[in-house]
C-alpha cells in the first residue's frame, strides 16, 4: 500500500512562501516524477511528504491516515538522498541494517532482508566495506538498499542520479525502473532532467514556482501540454514559440511547434530561413535557423540531407502538430 | 605537483631542509642531551655525547618533588579541557545543527573574548582569587583555564560538527531514529574524531599556559610552567638538572603535539586556514 | 532540521557557554575599569580614594611607559618579520620533494610545544649563556670574546627566543596554505614561460596572502602578551630595556602593589589589542560561509 494525498499543502520559510498550496493524489504503486526548474520547490515538496520539514498548513494523508504531524520515521516512507547520505562510520551491511535495527527487528530477519537486498542490488561482495571504499554507483545502490529493506509504503528519491556520470546515470535509471516493476511500490522521484522524467514516470507532476502546472502521463504532457510553461519544459530540444501574424492565422495568440514536427526541405513550402548552426548527431541533425517571418527556430532535420551552415532552407510545420495558446498562455483546444 | 624531480635536486633539497630542521630543533635536542650529562660534563663546553646518566632526573625528583607540579599540570590541563568540552559540546552542537540568524554573530563575539589581553584583567582576577581563597588552588586555576580556552573549544567543535552533512541526520530520521538514537548511533561516532582533536589541542594549550599559572600559584597548585619559571633565580642553578626538569616538562606535550599538527592549524586559526 | 522542538532545545544548549563567556568578559573588565579610577595600593589599602584620570595621566608622563610601548612594538614587529619571512622560506623548502619529510616537519614544529618558561630557560642557559652557552662555545672556538646577550642586547635576545617559539606556527600554517596551491596553475604558468621568481611573486604569494594575514594577526594577539620569556630571562631589564606593556603592568600590580595604576595600564592594553582584533575579526569573519 502506498497512497499519498496532499490537501492544500502550503509551506513558507519565514516570510517567503515557497509552496502556496498544492493538492495532489499519488496512487498506490505509481511511479510519480516531480519535475521543474531549479528552485521551484521540488525538494521542499518531497521533504514535506517525508516529514523532514513541517508544513505551514494543509494536510498529508498516507494510506488514508493523517500523517501531517507524524515524525519522519513513523510515516513508513524511505528516502534516497542526492548525496546518498550513507553513514560513513558503518559498513555497508550496517548501513542497510540501520533502519531495521531502529525498527527493533530480530537479527535473523535483518540478515535475511540484507542478503536479499544485496542480491537484488549486486552488493553481496561489498557488504563489509565502508561507504568511502565504494564507487559512486555502488554508493547509490547502498542508499537504495537501505530504502528497500524497510519495505516502505513509498520510496522518495531526490535527484538520486545527479552525482553520477552520464553513462552510469542511464544504467541506474534503468535499474530503478526495473526495481519499480519488481517491487510495485509507490515511488516519488524528483529530478530536473526531463529525460529521466519522460522515461521513468507513470505520472509526471510539473512544478513551477511552487505550483502544479500539470499532472499527467509523459505522453499526455507531450501531446497536450496545458500551457506554455509545460509545453516549453517537456520535450527536447525545446518547443519553438511563434507569436504575431503567423500565430493569428491559427486563431491563437501564440503557436508552438516542436523541432521534430517540422518538415525541412531545400526548396519546398513553408518559412524560408538560413541555417545559423547545424549539429550533426548522425541519425539526426539539429538546426538553428533564422527565419525572417517567424524568428529563430530550432528544428530536427534528416541526418542524410547534407545541411550546412549558411544554407537556405524551408521549414513547414506539420499542420496536425501545431499547439495553440491564448494570450494568457493556456492551451486552446 | 606530481612530477619527477631529478635525483640531485631532491638530495639538495633534502640536505637544506634537514639542516634547517636540525638548527631549529637543536635547542631542544641539546637540552635532552645535557639532561643525560653529569653536572661537570654539562659546563665543560660543547659536547654532543653525554655519559647517559639519569642522575639529574633523580635529583630533580628528590630535591624538588617534581612529581607534584607534574600532576598539577595534568590535572589543570585535562580538567580545564574536559570542563570546557562539557560546556562547549552542546553549544557548538546547537550552533552547527540548528543555526539561527545570530549564530555567526555569537561565534564572532566568542572569538572576540579571546582577544582580551590577559594583563587587562590581571588586577581583578588577582584580587578575586586573593579574597575568595582561590589563590594557589587547583580548582580556581582549572576554571580560569577553562574560560580562557572556551572560545577556541567552541570554535573548533563548531567547525568539525559543521562538516557532518545534514542529510545524514535526515536519513537517520527517515530510518526511524529518534533524537537519542540519532545521537548515539550517528552523531556521536561521527563527532568523536573532532572532539578528540579538540581535546588534544586544548590540553596542549592549557599545559603550556604560563601567565596565569605564574600569577595565581605559589607551591600548592603550581603546574610545571610555574615550577620551571622558579628555576630562573640564580641560586642553585645546575645545567644538567635544569635540562632534566625541562625535558620532563616538555616531553609529554611534545609527543602529543606531534600528533596534533593538523588540528593545530585549524584550532589556532579558528578555521580560517584549513 | 528545522522542526519546532529542536529550536528551543538548541537555545538551552547554547546558553551555558554564552552566559559563562559573557560573565568572563564583562565582570573583570568592568572591575578593571573601576579600579583604574582609584588610588589603590595593596600596601596601604586604607588610603584608597577616587583618582579620576590620575592613573592614566601617570602612565602618560612615565618614561617607562613609552619605553615599554616602544619595546612592545619592536618585539611584535621583530618577531613577525622573522617568523613570516622565515616561515615562507621554510614552508617552501619543506614542500619540496625531500627524503624524510614527515620527520623534518616534526622537528620544525617542535618549538611551538615548548612552554614559554622552558623555552626561555633553554635559550638563556644552554644557548646564550655568556660562559656555558653554545654561542659562547662557538665564540671561544673562533677565539672571540663571548657576548653577554641578555645584558648587552636584552630585547634582541628576547625577540630571538619568541621568534623561535612562533616560527613553527607560521611555517605550519603557511605550509598548509602552500599545499592547497593548485598544481595545474603552476604548471600553466611554467608553460607560459614564467620564471621561478615571478611564479613566486605572482602566484605563490597572492595565494598565501590570506594565510600570511592570519599568521600576522593571530601572532600579534599573542605577542602583545609576551610575559614568561621576559620574567625568566631579563626580568624586564636592564632598567626598562626589555620591559613590554604586559610586563610593565605586571610590575605595577605585583611588585609595586599599585592596583589603580595596573588597572589603567590594563585598559590601555585592551585598547591596543582591540585595534588589532578588529582586523583579525574581519579576516576570520569573511571565511564564515
Ligand atoms: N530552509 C530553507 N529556508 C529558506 N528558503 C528555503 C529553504 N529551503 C528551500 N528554500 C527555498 O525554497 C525554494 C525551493 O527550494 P527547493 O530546494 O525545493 O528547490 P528545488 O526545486 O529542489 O531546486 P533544485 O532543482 O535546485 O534542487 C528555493 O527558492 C529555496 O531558496
Ligand atoms: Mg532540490
Amino acid at each position: 500500500m502506498g497512497q499519498i494525498v496532499l490537501t492544500k499543502v502550503r509551506k513558507a520559510f519565514g516570510e517567503v512562501e515557497v509552496i502556496p498550496g498544492i493538492d495532489l493524489q499519488i496512487n498506490d504503486g505509481e511511479f510519480v516524477v516531480f519535475v521543474g526548474p531549479s528552485g521551484c520547490g521540488k525538494s521542499t515538496l518531497l521533504r514535506l511528504i517525508a516529514g523532514l520539514e513541517d508544513i505551514s498548513s494543509g494536510k498529508i494523508e498516507i494510506d488514508g491516515k493523517d500523517a501531517t504531524d507524524a515524525p519522519p520515521g513513523k510515516r513508513g516512507l524511505a528516502m534516497v538522498f542526492q548525496s546518498y547520505a550513507l553513514y560513513p562510520h558503518m559498513s555497508v551491511r550496517k548501513n542497510i541494517a540501520f533502519p531495521l535495527k531502529m525498527a527493533g527487528m530480530s537479527e535473523a530477519e535483518q540478515n535475511a532482508r540484507i542478503e536479499n537486498a544485496a542480491r537484488v542490488l549486486n552488493l553481496s561482495n561489498y557488504l563489509d566495506r565502508r561507504p568511502g571504499q565504494l564507487s559512486g554507483g555502488q554508493r547509490q545502490r547502498v542508499a537504495i538498499g537501505r530504502a528497500i529493506v524497510r519495505e516502505p509504503a513509498a520510496f522518495l528519491f531526490d535527484e538520486p542520479l545527479s552525482n553520477l556520470d552520464a553513462a552510469l546515470r542511464v544504467v541506474m535509471r534503468q535499474e530503478i525502473s526495473e526495481l519499480h516493476q519488481k517491487l510495485k511500490t509507490t515511488m516519488i522521484y524528483v529530478t530536473h532532467d526531463q529525460v529521466e522524467a519522460m522515461t521513468m514516470a507513470d505520472k509526471i507532476v510539473v512544478l513551477h514556482a511552487g505550483r502544479v502546472e500539470q499532472v499527467g502521463s509523459p505522453l499526455e504532457l507531450y501531446n497536450a501540454p496545458a500551457n506554455l510553461f509545460v509545453a516549453g519544459f517537456i520535450g527536447s530540444p525545446k518547443m519553438n514559440f511563434i507569436t504575431g501574424p503567423e500565430a493569428a492565422k491559427y486563431q491563437a495568440h501564440t503557436i508552438g511547434v516542436r523541432p521534430e514536427h517540422v518538415e525541412v526541405s531545400k526548396d519546398g513550402d513553408g518559412w524560408e530561413g538560413k541555417i545559423l548552426l547545424a549539429e550533426h548527431l548522425g541519425s539526426d541533425t539539429f538546426l538553428k535557423v533564422a527565419c525572417p517571418v517567424v524568428g529563430e527556430m530550432t528544428v530536427r532535420g534528416n541526418g542524410e540531407m547534407g545541411l550546412h551552415h549558411n544554407d537556405t532552407i524551408r521549414l513547414k510545420p506539420r499542420a496536425d502538430r501545431i499547439y495553440r495558446f491564448d494570450d494568457k498562455g493556456l492551451a486552446l483546444k | 605537483m606530481a612530477r619527477a624531480v631529478s635525483k640531485n635536486a631532491k638530495i639538495g633539497y633534502t640536505i637544506a631542509a634537514w639542516t634547517v630542521a636540525l638548527v631549529i630543533f637543536f635547542p631542544i635536542l641539546y637540552t635532552i642531551i645535557t639532561s643525560l650529562k653529569t653536572e661537570q660534563e654539562a659546563i665543560e663546553g660543547f659536547n654532543l655525547i653525554p655519559s647517559f646518566t639519569f642522575e639529574s632526573y633523580q635529583t630533580v625528583q628528590s630535591q624538588n618533588d617534581y612529581f607534584k607540579p607534574f600532576m598539577n599540570s595534568v590535572i589543570l590541563s585535562v580538567g580545564s579541557t574536559i570542563l570546557a568540552l562539557i560546556v562547549a559540546i552542546p553549544a557548538a552542537w546547537a550552533m552547527a545543527f540548528s543555526p539561527t540568524k545570530r549564530t555567526k554573530d555569537i561565534l564572532m563575539w566568542m572569538l572576540s573574548t579571546k582577544m582580551m589581553p590577559a594583563v587587562a584583567v590581571l588586577v581583578p582576577i588577582y584580587l578575586i582569587f586573593l579574597r575568595t581563597g582561590l589563590m594557589d588552588t587547583r580548582i580556581g586555576l582549572t576554571v580560569l583555564l577553562m574560560l580562557i580556552n572556551l572560545p577556541i573549544v567552541v570554535w573548533m567543535l563548531y567547525t568539525y560538527f559543521r562538516e557532518i552533512p545534514g542529510e545524514i541526520l535526515e536519513a537517520a530520521r527517515m530510518d526511524g531514529a529518534g533524537l537519542r538514537e540519532e545521537i548515539v548511533h550517528i552523531l556521536a561516532p561521527m563527532a568523536v574524531p573532532g572532539i578528540a582533536s579538540t581535546l588534544l589541542l586544548n590540553v596542549i594549550l592549557a599545559w603550556n599556559e604560563s601567565f596565569w599559572t605564574i600569577q595565581l600559584t605559589t607551591t600548592n597548585a603550581a603546574p610545571l610552567s610555574a615550577f620551571i619559571a622558579s628555576f630562573s633565580s640564580p641560586q642553585g642553578l645546575f645545567w644538567a638538572k635544569l635540562s632534566a626538569a625541562s625535558t620532563l616538562a616538555i616531553g609529554p606535550i611534545l609527543i602529543l603535539g606531534w600528533f596534533s599538527q593538523k588540528q593545530l592549524v585549524r584550532g589556532l586559526t579558528f578555521g580560517a586556514v584549513k | 532540521m528545522a522542526t519546532r522542538q529542536t529550536q528551543s532545545l538548541a537555545r538551552l544548549m547554547r546558553a551555558p557557554a554564552i552566559i559563562l563567556l559573557l560573565v568572563w568578559m564583562l565582570v573583570p573588565l568592568a572591575m578593571t575599569l573601576y579600579y583604574s579610577f582609584l588610588n589603590y595600593n595593596l600596601l596601604s589599602p586604607g588610603q584608597t580614594s577616587w583618582a579620576g584620570f590620575f592613573n592614566y595621566q601617570y602612565f602618560y608622563t612615565d618614561p617607562a611607559f613609552f619605553e615599554s610601548i616602544k619595546n612592545t612594538i619592536i618585539l611584535v614587529l621583530g618577531v613577525l618579520t622573522i617568523t613570516v619571512v622565515g616561515g615562507i622560506a621554510i614552508a617552501m623548502l619543506i614542500d619540496k620533494p625531500i627524503f624524510g619529510q614527515g620527520i623534518v616537519r616534526i622537528l620544525v614544529i617542535s618549538p611551538f610545544f615548548v612552554m614559554p618558561p622552558v623555552a626561555a630557560l633553554i635559550w638563556k642557559n644552554m644557548i646564550m649563556h655568556p660562559s656555558y652557552g653554545v654561542f659562547a662555545d662557538i665564540a671561544k672556538f673562533f677565539g672571540a670574546n663571548p657576548v653577554d646577550w641578555f645584558a648587552q642586547y636584552p630585547l634582541f635576545s628576547i625577540i630571538v627566543i619568541v621568534a623561535w617559539q612562533w616560527l613553527p606556527f607560521a611555517t605550519l600554517i603557511l605550509l598548509t596554505a602552500l599545499q592547497s596551491l593548485d598544481g595545474e596553475q603552476m604548471e600553466a604558468a611554467e608553460m607560459d614561460g614564467a620564471p621561478a621568481y615571478s611564479r613566486f611573486i605572482y602566484l605563490t604569494l597572492p595565494h598565501m596572502a590570506r594565510a600570511i594575514t592570519v599568521v600576522i594577526l593571530i601572532q600579534t594577539i599573542f605577542l602583545l602578551g609576551v610575559y614568561a620569556e621576559i620574567l625568566v630571562t631579563t626580568n624586564g631589564g636592564p632598567g626598562f630595556a626589555s620591559t613590554n606593556l604586559t610586563f610593565l603592568i605586571y610590575r605595577a600590580a605585583r611588585l609595586n602593589f599599585d592596583i589603580g595604576g595596573a588597572a589603567a595600564g590594563g585598559i590601555i592594553a585592551v585598547v591596543l589589542a582591540n585595534f588589532v582584533a578588529f582586523f583579525l575579526m574581519r579576516a576570520v569573519g569573511k571565511n564564515l560561509d
